[in-house]
């Protein structure tokens, strides 16, 4: 708040870090309700488009929402196996 | 017809019935007729707040049920005209408020001619809430600077746009106002507290008005008297603005700005 404080440094004021945490935290409560239902019906039939080609595991195939700025984005996140050779 | 207004928080204690009590009372003063119901049931405070609670007979649930009709359970505010109280019965069964029911006596006091309607929210999100928030057409989100409630009226907004009729029914959504209460401009300006900006950008709706914490406000209930008539206090004068924004006027917010005390003050002393 003084001078000191601008030469020694300041903590971050609690207010900030309430605002921090609610941000995030409203922002995930606000995509889960709103939530889309179809993500777990998409994982799984990624996963068995997918596993046509290759062999993967229902478990390495994640799928999530995320909010970026104004838009929502569905993340997919692939883990193909490691073959040891090239598929 | 008649506008109905949901005052709800989802945390409680944060001032949804001295607000209910506060705006009902000023939207009479404006020489509306209006209503003010508390959806509480089970812990009734309105018939307290208001300071008619020794004239209560019959309640909400008693014209629901037909033991009463409207015009019996309604109070006569003693304070200002236009004004009437409609208090939530002490019963324990919360399932007596039901849906088909409220939406009768909201029928009937339209029919009446009341021009708005208070309806004053339990807290929590349960059925009471629910019953609260089902016919609003104007929602007054009650919050303080404080976290849980900020994302506690998160929660209720997501709930009022999923569950009120207006939203069920797919018309014009609820109108959604935030009221933020108990705000001291000293620690917002010290960083101690969410700045009712901060609050805002959280919650992105309209700002209606912002009422400072206050002493004035605990004095009104004491004495049963809305906070809203508690003369040339600033918790009244706020109240009065947010009603005058309610109504469409534009005012500029006051008492959210810290003014350092004076030498004078600080050597004198004073609040």
């Amino acid at each position: 708040m003084s001078w000191l404080s601008l030469i020694f440094g300041e903590k971050k004021s609690t207010a900030s870090v309430a605002k921090e945490r609610l941000q995030l935290i409203i922002a995930r409560e606000r995509a889960g309700l709103a939530g889309p239902d179809f993500l777990p019906d998409l994982q799984k039939d990624l996963v068995a488009v997918i596993s046509k080609y290759v062999p993967v595991n229902p478990d390495d195939i994640k799928v999530g929402l995320e909010k970026q700025g104004n838009y929502e984005v569905i993340e997919v996140n692939i883990v193909l196996p490691d073959t040891g050779r090239p598929v | 017809m008649s506008t109905i207004v949901t005052v709800t928080s989802g945390k409680g204690g944060v001032g949804k019935t001295t607000t209910s009590a506060s705006i009902a009372t000023g939207l009479a003063l404006r020489g509306f007729k209006t209503a003010v119901i508390d959806f509480d049931v089970g812990l009734r405070n309105l018939d307290l707040i208001m300071g008619c609670e020794r004239r209560v007979v019959y309640d909400f649930v008693n014209v629901i049920q037909g033991d009463a009709n409207l015009s019996q359970a309604l109070i006569k505010d003693k304070h200002t005209d236009n004004l009437f109280v409609l208090p939530a019965s002490q019963t324990r069964d919360k399932d007596a408020l039901t849906e088909a029911g409220v939406e009768a006596v909201l029928k009937e006091l339209q029919h009446q001619g009341f021009e708005y309607i208070v309806c004053d929210s339990p807290a929590g999100i349960e059925h009471g809430a629910i019953m609260a928030l089902t016919f609003a057409d104007e929602a007054i989100i009650v919050t303080n600077p404080e976290v849980s409630s900020v994302r506690d009226s998160d929660r209720i907004l997501g709930i009022l746009q999923s569950k009120s009729r207006r939203a069920v029914e797919g018309r014009e959504p609820v109108k959604e106002h935030l009221l933020v209460t108990r705000y001291s401009p000293k620690r917002a300006h010290e960083g101690e507290m969410l700045t009712y900006t901060d609050i805002q950008e959280l919650l992105r709706i309209p700002l209606l008005g912002v009422t400072p914490e206050s002493d004035a406000v605990l004095h009104a209930s004491n004495q049963g008297v809305p906070a809203i008539l508690q003369k040339d206090t600033p918790v009244a004068e706020a109240y009065l603005d947010a009603v005058a924004r309610f109504l469409g006027e534009t005012r500029p917010l006051r008492f959210v700005e810290y003014e350092k005390p004076g030498l004078i003050k600080r050597l004198f002393g004073g609040k």
